[in-house]
């Protein structure tokens, strides 16, 4: 046990260390670069909300694919003949639609996508109220049960006297009792049938 | 009350199975949620300047070379397999009359050249673009790419991928005639 929560703090100091110090590729070729932080600073904003429309679910800023590289001087043409942040977003949604974007935008035919989740939780939220509801009553009212009715009364009587009425069976022993009086086992008796290798060999 | 309780997570369990089960059924018809559609579908060509590949092969347009008739704009490459695989069956709608305009796709010239030499030039005009800037004006993804554009410089259809036989007869044949109305 000692050592296999060694072998975890090693793994895990490992890890920690590999997520600190592993910075992902960067795509942006030293050739792409503007001259202008500030404005280099805003395109690689910019990179990340969009969508390299070749591999579906990387921005452009990760994306090595050349139609990312495209766009990535695109945006930063845009920025250099100065447009805004906004306007560069808009000029790239004009030419691929608003898939280009990485964060979907909040529109008509967005709505199923953006209520729907919270509608769903909602939904799952109230039927689990409910569900809970409904079981604690139903705790309740056997924690208090109701006196019987008159019906029920008369019903529950007659049983308890037919059963006194009928002749009692004789209760069967219990098998350790059969086993104290006749320790050896009897032949052909039912204890014999335990398993026990002392039976079997008589 | 309870009865609907107990039912209600199968029933939405049911609905959401038979959802997700006739968007799989769709994707056998031709359905591909990978496919982006065009951004510039109903709206007017961009208004791009493609110079020419080479001296001898007629090139360069602009966006008012696709105006007064209903042309098509492919975007190929001579690296790009599937864009041979389609060559014929273009180059069978531009000698039918059809005006063909090409963006010659992150190519070199005498690539390009080459390639156009031994597989024939069917394009009314093709557009340099070695860089892919222009691609990115129309919107482009991937070559092979074809749009339709109407009279009045709308772009009324686009694939992606290579033309086929399927796709030509489906397709691009129905959505010429509806670009000429």
């Amino acid at each position: 046990m000692k050592r296999l929560l060694a072998i975890f703090a090693i793994l895990a100091a490992v890890s920690a260390t590999a997520l600190v110090t592993v910075t992902p590729a960067l795509a942006v070729e030293p050739d792409e670069v503007l001259d202008d932080p500030a404005l280099e600073a805003r395109a690689r904003e910019i990179s990340k909300v969009l969508r390299c429309v070749v591999c579906q679910n990387q921005s452009i800023d990760d994306s090595h694919a050349d139609i990312a590289r495209d766009m990535r001087l695109l945006v930063r043409e845009r920025l250099v003949a100065g447009d805004t942040d906004d306007q560069t977003v808009a000029h790239m949604v004009a030419r691929y639609g608003d898939y280009v974007l990485l964060r979907p935008p909040f529109q008509p035919n967005t709505v199923a996508l953006w209520v729907g989740p919270p509608l769903m939780a909602f939904v799952v939220a109230t039927l689990a109220v409910l569900f809970f509801r409904m079981y604690q009553r139903e705790r309740q009212s056997n924690a208090n049960p109701q006196p019987l009715s008159p019906t029920d009364r008369a019903q529950l009587d007659e049983l308890v006297e037919r059963l006194a009425a009928e002749p009692r069976r004789p209760r069967r022993r219990s098998k350790l009792r059969s086993e104290l009086d006749d320790p050896l086992g009897s032949a052909g008796s039912d204890t014999g049938d335990n398993g026990d290798g002392d039976n079997r060999a008589t | 009350m309870r009865r609907i309780l107990l039912i209600l997570p199968v029933v939405l369990f049911t609905i959401l199975i038979g959802v997700l089960a006739v968007l799989t059924l769709q994707t056998q018809d031709g359905r591909d949620p990978s496919l982006i559609p065009s951004a510039l579908l109903g709206k007017s060509a961009p208004e791009v300047n493609l110079p020419a590949v080479d001296g001898d092969i007629p090139g360069g347009f602009a966006g008012t070379d696709l105006r007064g008739r209903v042309t098509m704009v492919n975007v190929f490459a001579s690296w790009c397999v599937p864009c041979l695989a389609e060559h014929p069956l273009i180059t069978r709608l531009a000698a039918d009359g059809l005006p063909v305009y090409a963006i010659n796709h992150r190519d070199t010239v005498p690539e390009a050249s080459k390639w156009l030499k031994i597989h024939g030039n069917p394009f009314t005009a093709v557009g340099f673009d070695p860089d892919g800037r222009a691609s990115v004006e129309w919107g482009v993804t991937g070559v092979p790419e074809t749009y339709i554009i109407n009279a009045e410089g709308i772009v009324t259809f686009k694939h992606a991928g290579p033309i086929t036989a399927k796709v030509l007869k489906d397709k691009i044949l129905p959505e010429l005639r509806k670009a000429s109305e």
